[in-house]
């Protein structure tokens, strides 16, 4: 990867808001002293604008402010770099282009374009304040995924990404990374006509293929629980208003029934935190969906490149073989020349040497390529088989988190739980 | 006197023999004693530290299927010390429709009084089981209830009818006797006063009615949001049940996640588990003791209007005195004998209605602590959950 050493600083990323996963990688990079720099990245605002897009169209949408600071090394202190500006669509062509440049990478992936898996009580619109916020906190924590990996933070468009406002876009584009994308189809017929597959990849697309599927079965399901939840507690509140009311017809039992009612009233209400909490260990669910997608882009490349392979070393095989049976003059197998010769009579010898020193050409020509295409794909298993490692153990880690954090919203709903009703026991005792 | 010693030995030893008129003398043993007696074989039942003397239990549900139809019988057992009662201890069998005979004998014979509700005929509409377990049990406990109620009640419990239903062999011999006793006694409220209007209803009765129609109206808000909750519930419960599996499908791709995630499973599981025996709890106690009292305010209604007819049936009886006063200045004896019944129907309803609020009081107080307490429950085995599988999440991490 062509890197111009003056203008990528080193860097490691720091998550000024709530993000327990990528703090993680954040204290693994600063044991490492070969960053000399630090920057601390953070999307701090989201902004609703107008404005008029490529067919001048009015159309609304959310801009993101990224704020970088530099660290100091010595003092801690941070001084702010720069600020600015960027919509999520720009966010994708960033991602776009990474996976160009970087195929053999599991790229981080972005946050959700529209609210998806949600419970039916929360919106599903774009402009939505809570999910402009969760988008928020999503691209902060795509951007410190790439500003701490260990190849992706070292890319010069990405920084330009974080420091440049103008011509981002055409600098992005001048990189042609376009051009270099592998066509939808191409990868579609490498998947079915590939003949040695390396069995490491296939099971990885299988795991993805399965982990994208239990990830998205468990954000359904997990979405019409919360949907349920939200109906038992708000029920509940139905017992304030009645204990309310029936406490004014009674004497003795009154008071207790109006405070206790108070309690139902506390316990209503108390969903609506939990399940907001629950929204983030839902969002962490959904970037390892999303992932899964990553997983699956590198396993596709490797296919590709083996199909590519494969496809080098049968053409050079079938022009030796031409070549062989130029010299010897035989045709081991039926084909068209075999067929054209028999037709219209052997031609000169000059013609066939001629023919066959082009081919001897050809096949020297392949054989290069294909020493270079092995090259090629040994050092793309070798780094993407890298990168794979380093994202499992992110997964786990990240994962495992998520899961600890998830029984700790479940430990403290339950305590909540007990507590009201304690409170409202308390009252009915009264009575 | 017998000893209490000997009290004992008859209660269990003598329980299928049939003594002439022997029995226990209550009036010559000592209350006191007997009651303690029974108190330590009867459990728990004792309110208010009042001496009891008569305990009832409504137990074993036995199917019958004959030709003709299928029903259920319970076993009513009576301990007594009563000198009504000519054994210590009775033991018959009695299905529902026994249970509603009783309770219109009652209304007949006491009509001054409130009687106790049976629980509804047929429960839910639509498709109820009605040979079900959970079924049986919840009728079989209201059933017990009814009879308790009565049990407790100074008048009620020495009602000829509620003996002969405790202690008949054959109680449907008793009622075809009881037919032609039934036309005579009705005859007196029924013949009452056409369509007279009555003038004032006493203010305390008044309020009696107000605050019937309101509690009834409440408990029916709160019976139909508590059977919302557990139709919630449930469905939370079936939401669950796909939930947890989920985490388990999961962990068989994983290597290191796979104990964290198996984790999470087993504990969506035991919140699940938790959740149904706390819907179970709610839909056996808690549905049961509302829908008695939604039924109490019914019987609590019926009794006004009748103490309503009878204040009516005076006043008229007053009136029509009234337009003969110049003839005879003497009220005449059966407007007196009115009055006093009107008196006495007063009486008893002010005594009952005491009675029953604080039964209400006792019972709700008893029941909203119990489902405070289910809740409890419910959540603390939750909590319990999710905190053992904490250190089987952070253990591996730390290992690494």
């Amino acid at each position: 990867f062509e890197m111009e050493p003056d203008c990528c600083p080193d860097w490691s990323a720091v998550a000024r808001s709530w993000l327990t996963v990528t703090s993680a990688s954040w204290v693994q990079m600063t044991h490492n002293n070969f960053w000399l720099k630090k920057i601390e990245i953070s999307v701090s605002e989201a902004e609703k604008r107008t404005g008029r897009n490529a067919m001048n169209m009015q159309e609304t949408y959310t801009a993101y402010l990224i704020e970088t600071r530099s660290v100091e090394h010595t003092d801690g202190q941070s001084v702010l770099t720069d600020s600015l500006w960027r919509r999520y669509s720009e966010f994708e062509l960033l991602r776009n282009y990474l996976l160009v440049y970087y195929p053999h990478i599991v790229v981080p992936p972005l946050p959700e374009k529209r609210a998806e898996f949600v419970w039916h009580k929360l919106s599903a619109d774009n402009m939505d304040p809570d999910f402009v916020e969760r988008r928020r906190i999503g691209l902060e924590n795509f951007l410190l995924r790439i500003a701490s990996h260990p190849i992706l933070c070292r890319d010069k468009i990405f920084y330009l990404f974080l420091t440049q406002e103008g011509n981002w876009k055409e600098t992005v584009n001048e990189t042609g990374f376009q051009l270099k994308a592998d066509s939808r189809l191409k990868a579609l017929n490498a998947t079915f006509r590939v003949k040695n597959p390396d069995k490491r990849f296939t099971d990885l697309k299988h795991y993805s293929d399965e982990l994208q599927s239990v990830i998205s079965h468990l954000l359904r399901v997990r979405a019409r629980v919360a949907d349920r939840l939200y109906g038992v507690y708000k029920v509940h509140g139905n017992y304030g208003r009645v204990f309310s009311e029936w406490s004014a017809i009674e004497k003795e039992m009154g008071d207790g029934l109006q405070s206790a009612g108070h309690h139902m009233d506390v316990y209503a209400s108390s969903i609506d935190d939990i399940l907001e909490d629950e929204e983030h260990y839902a969002d962490q669910l959904k970037e390892y969906l999303f992932y899964a997608e990553a997983l699956r882009a590198v396993c596709r490349k490797h296919e590709l490149m083996q199909y590519d392979l494969e496809m080098a070393a049968q053409d050079l095989a079938s022009k030796k073989q031409q070549c062989e049976e130029l010299a010897t003059g035989t045709v081991r197998t039926f084909s068209l020349k075999g067929m054209t010769t028999k037709l219209f009579g052997q031609e000169t010898p000059e013609q066939r040497e001629a023919r066959i020193k082009v081919l001897e050409e050809q096949i020297n020509e392949g054989e290069q390529q294909l020493k270079s295409k092995n090259l090629e794909g040994r050092e793309f298993v070798k780094n993407a088989w890298a990168d794979i490692e380093r994202f499992k153990e992110q997964k786990n880690r990240d994962l495992k988190e998520a899961l600890i954090s998830y029984a700790v919203m479940q430990i403290s709903m339950c305590k909540k739980g007990i507590q009201v009703w304690t409170n409202a026991k308390e009252c009915f005792n009264k009575m | 006197t017998p000893s209490p010693d000997l009290l004992m030995a008859r209660s269990f030893g003598d329980k299928d023999l049939i003594l002439p008129n022997g029995g226990t003398p209550a009036g010559t043993s000592s209350p006191a004693s007997s009651s303690s007696l029974l108190n330590r074989l009867q459990l728990d039942d004792d309110i208010d530290g009042e001496t009891r003397d008569l305990f009832v239990i409504v137990d074993d549900p036995k199917k019958h299927v004959c030709t003709m139809e299928t029903y259920i019988t319970y076993r009513i057992t009576t301990k007594s010390t009563r000198v009504e009662f000519d054994l210590p201890e009775y033991s018959v069998r009695r299905r529902y429709q026994d249970f509603d005979w009783l309770r219109s004998k009652l209304e007949e014979s006491q009509p001054t009084h409130l009687i106790p509700p049976l629980p509804e005929k047929f429960v839910v509409k639509g498709v109820v089981d009605r040979f079900s377990e959970e079924f049986v049990e919840t009728r079989r406990k209201a059933l017990d209830k009814f009879l308790k109620r009565i049990t407790d009640h100074p008048v009620l419990s020495f009602n000829e009818h509620f003996n002969v239903f405790l202690t008949a062999k054959d109680l449907n011999a008793y009622k075809k006797q009881g037919i032609a006793l039934l036309t005579r006694m009705g005859e007196s409220v029924k013949h009452v006063t056409g369509g007279y209007k009555l003038r004032t209803r006493p203010l305390e009765f008044a309020a009696i009615g107000d605050y019937l129609d309101t509690f009834a109206l409440k408990l029916g808000t709160i019976d139909r949001i508590a059977q919302r909750i557990i139709k919630e519930e449930i469905e939370y419960l079936v939401e669950l049940r796909e939930y947890g599996p989920v985490y388990s499908t999961w962990s068989t791709l994983e290597g290191e996640l796979a104990e964290p995630l198996e984790g999470v499973s087993a504990c969506i599981g035991n919140c699940s588990t938790a959740l149904e025996e706390l819907t179970d709890d709610m839909t056996e106690d808690f549905l049961p003791v509302l829908r008695e009292y939604i039924l109490y305010s019914d019987s609590m209604k019926s009794v006004l209007k009748k103490r309503d007819q009878v204040q009516a049936e005076y006043e008229a009886k007053l009136e029509a005195v009234a337009l003969r006063k110049e003839d005879r200045p003497k009220v005449p004896a059966d407007v007196e004998k009115c009055q006093d019944r009107m008196e006495c129907f007063n009486a008893d309803l002010k005594a009952d209605m005491e009675r029953w609020q604080n039964n209400k009081r006792q019972d709700f107080r008893q029941l909203l602590m119990g489902m405070a307490d289910k809740n409890i429950q419910y959540y603390e085995k939750c909590l319990m959950a999710w905190e053992s599988i904490i250190p089987l999440l952070q253990e591996k991490q730390e290992a690494k």
